[in-house]
């Protein structure tokens, strides 16, 4: 056994190309399409009890869009060509099209959502605040300080459109990492038509459960009152989306273990022994049935506020870590069998190298650190609306 | 006499390498070939004939590929499989010691079937690592070879995964995705690939499908031909006589 | 007239993105390579980039044209096809300055083995030998010119 390889493997298979940075990639991508996803259930679908978390969700969507295209780049052996994405996309590749998606959703989607929504405390902080604060509001008010009634209906119509567009432009932000994923046809680990959809309840599920978590996080932070209804209905949501995903994902083990085809002995043997703890363990019985079972006992049985909060909290962070091992399983797993389907090899994760765990944690902390600026910047909580107005 | 033509020969491939190093200012100014030269793309079609029964695992031609494309050590252009089939077919015994860049040891099996194949990039006419790549820095060029721009290449690596015969790796030093290019800078002035050159046997030819008289119109009518993993649909131009069906 | 006054601001934010998609195609402009997309969607300056790679075998018509004679004694033997680059190595850098780069002669332990040591895997018919049984450790050219392998 050389470098940790078992069998045969193809003698340039041995390195694993794509590491832990391209395993936060559809992560946090996929937290920020189901953030969306979950403030624009309050605004287009009339679901009055989440409104609490619908600034807080949008937020965090920028906070995680901001960061998504960092491992990226940091992953790439020439940085500095990167811009050749914009200048010269290849129709052919599903990868081509993610700078466009991703401008498309952070400039047309997100950015103008947040700025129509807030517009009115902007201009209220620009006439108010003094010294640089005010520059920036003023700013960000695009010189416009125009927050009549008529205006602010305007911003109101224009705001559900493009939310109306931004839940589809979400569903092809993260679809379109599935895809990715899933057209490459070398790669039976991959390859199936179901990556997409997949990854896109995946995404839903743990955006949601980003967003509980910081939701109940920031109130703990703040010492004010957890809205139960909201917690109630977005962990309602959590558990529909989340049997959806898991529900797709068992269909594409069964189909899988149905079929059986060349590739099938190699992936089973890699599913049950380098992948046991990541897959099995982690993914499915911590990550995914736990959580589930959790969610479940909330619909059926009636809990105090106090252990319903609790279990919520916990099911979502089960959730997130359920979520990102099933990333790890997708991206790490795709890589560690041979195409040969004869052998597999190892992934040991680096620690202060360049796509080592440090710069990593360090993504995924900095999503964090934004959102704490916003939050300060664009303070997302209604109730001091109501307090001021 | 004899050392009067030697030096009159000696002054005419002097002349052919100098052709060389003026190829290889153009490194730097990254122009194309001038007016003069006189390769056509467009009357080539490259691709290889391999003879499994032809095939002795001497390495040779790992070595020249390596020596000839200076290779980074523990990557591979090419390298040559060692299969040996018992009657368990779906399930050879596959190596590659180093890629067999110092041949193989005598160990094999006699009592089960047993055959060495090469390998390199099989110059797929439907690419898939081409139809991946994001800003078109890996193409099938006009005469049929898969090549990676050295200047433009992101280092995504999603080339290399789109691979299904593992031809691609990444390169340790200049950070971009690399690989065969059927050795570009010698078949378009008229010479074979490195390994066709050092192979001591006739296993690996280079062929052009283009030109009528190449030996490769009677190979694929007169031989049971097989490509790699023909399922992929990759459209390879690497073409097998006699390749066993245990062969992935 | 009232509504385009009430919605001025929109008309900012769409000027704003506006502006960028126009600075974009700008840049874009500027920065692509010109003849980009000439033969498919690549650089066509990359062709040029990867012929300039040098040689390093220089080919068979390059050796005979000088060494004639031992190319005659090996078009006489078994060894007929086989290449003088494929036991003699990369030698452009000595057709390139054939006074001061000189050949090393190939070590012949290693070399004849390479091919001829006997493996099962190889073809049945290519002449192969236990080396240890067959020559006791006397080097294979005592009995064997290489040129012409006949004895």
């Amino acid at each position: 056994m050389i470098n940790g390889v078992a069998g045969y493997m193809y003698p340039n298979e041995v390195e694993l190309q794509w590491s832990l940075l391209i395993v936060l990639y559809p992560y946090i991508t996929g937290l920020v399409a189901g953030a969306f996803i979950l403030a624009s259930l309050e605004r287009v679908f009339k679901v009055e009890e989440v409104r609490p978390t619908y600034r807080l969700a949008l937020l965090t969507a920028l906070a995680f869009l901001l960061v998504a295209p960092l491992p990226l780049q940091l992953h790439l052996g020439h940085p500095e060509r990167s811009f050749e994405m914009y200048l010269t996309p290849h129709r052919t590749s599903a990868m081509a099209m993610f700078g466009f998606v991703y401008l498309w959703y952070l400039m047309v989607v997100l950015l103008v959502e947040i700025w129509l929504d807030y517009r009115a405390d902007i201009v209220h902080q620009a006439q108010t605040r003094t010294g640089v604060m005010r520059w920036i509001y003023r700013a960000l008010t695009l010189g416009s300080q125009n927050v009549s009634p008529a205006s602010r209906r305007i911003d109101d119509k224009v705001g559900y459109v493009v939310t109306v567009i931004g839940i589809p432009s979400a569903f092809l932000l993260h679809g379109y990492v599935g895809f990715i994923f899933g057209s490459v046809k070398a790669n039976p680990w991959w390859s199936t038509p179901l990556m997409p959809v997949v990854f896109l309840f995946s995404a839903m599920t743990s955006g949601i459960a980003a967003v509980l978590v910081i939701y109940v996080g920031s109130s703990l932070l703040r010492r004010t009152r957890i809205d139960m209804r909201c917690l109630d209905a977005v962990g309602k949501y959590l558990f529909y989306t989340f049997v959806i995903d898991f529900s797709l994902e068992m269909l594409d083990l069964v189909h899988r273990t149905y079929e059986a085809d060349e590739s099938f002995r190699s992936l089973d043997f890699m599913v049950h022994t380098r992948l046991f703890i990541s897959q099995i363990v982690v993914q499915i019985f911590l990550g995914t049935l736990l959580p589930l079972g959790l969610l479940a006992a909330t619909q059926l049985v009636r809990f105090s506020d106090a252990i319903r909060r609790r279990i919520y909290v916990g099911a979502s962070l089960l959730t997130l870590v359920g979520i990102f091992a099933m990333r790890w399983n997708v991206v790490i797993g795709g890589q560690l069998f041979s195409k040969s389907f004869l052998g597999y090899t190892t992934y040991k994760v680096e620690f202060a190298a360049r796509e080592g765990l440090l710069p990593a944690l360090a993504l995924m902390i900095l999503p964090f650190v934004l959102l704490l600026v916003l939050v300060k910047l664009l303070p997302p909580w209604q109730e001091q609306e109501v307090t001021e107005g | 006499m004899e050392i009067t033509r030697r030096q009159l020969l000696t002054r005419c491939t002097q002349l052919l390498v100098l052709t060389g190093t003026a190829a290889a200012a153009l490194e730097k100014t990254g122009q194309a070939p001038g007016p003069d030269d006189t390769y056509h793309m467009a009357d080539h079609w490259w691709g290889m004939m391999i003879d499994i029964e032809k095939c002795i695992g001497c390495g040779n031609c790992v070595r020249a590929c390596s020596k000839e494309n200076n290779v980074p050590e523990g990557y591979f252009r090419t390298w040559v499989e060692r299969y040996q089939v018992t009657e368990d077919w779906e399930h050879p015994k596959v190596d590659s010691p180093d890629g067999a860049i110092h041949g193989f040891p005598a160990n094999t099996d006699p009592n089960v079937k047993s055959f060495f194949v090469p390998k390199l990039c099989n110059h797929c006419a439907d690419s898939p690592c081409v139809q991946v790549c994001p800003v078109g820095a890996t193409f099938v060029s006009p005469d049929g070879v898969v090549l990676v721009d050295p200047d433009y290449c992101l280092g995504c690596r999603y080339c290399i995964q789109a691979c299904p015969y593992g031809c691609r790796y990444f390169h340790p030093e200049k950070h971009i995705a690399d690989k065969c290019t059927l050795c570009y800078h010698r078949i378009t002035q008229g010479l074979t690939t490195a390994c066709c050159e050092a192979c001591p046997t006739g296993a690996r030819r280079l062929c052009d499908l283009k030109d009528p008289n190449d030996p490769v119109h009677e190979f694929l009518r007169n031989n049971m031909v097989h490509v790699l993993k023909p399922q992929m649909a990759t459209g390879a131009k690497v073409y097998y006589n006699n390749l066993d069906g245990s062969v992935r | 007239m009232r509504l385009l006054r009430e919605a001025g601001h929109l008309v900012r934010v769409a000027l704003v993105l506006a502006a960028g998609v126009v600075l974009f195609l700008i840049i874009r402009n500027a920065v692509v390579p010109k003849d980009f997309g000439r033969y498919g969607h690549f650089r066509p300056e990359a062709l040029g980039v990867i012929r300039a790679h040098p040689v390093a075998f220089a080919g068979q018509s390059t050796c005979v044209a000088c060494h004639d004679d031992q190319a005659k004694e090996r078009a006489a033997g078994k060894h007929a096809h086989v290449a003088c680059e494929a036991c003699h190595g990369p030698q452009a850098a000595h057709v390139a300055d054939i006074a001061n780069v000189k050949p090393a002669l190939p070590d012949v332990a290693t070399l004849c083995a390479r091919c001829h040591e006997k493996n099962a895997a190889k073809p049945k018919s290519f002449p192969q030998v236990v080396t240890a049984e067959h020559s006791g450790g006397v080097a294979c050219n005592t009995c064997h010119k290489p040129h012409n392998p006949q004895i």
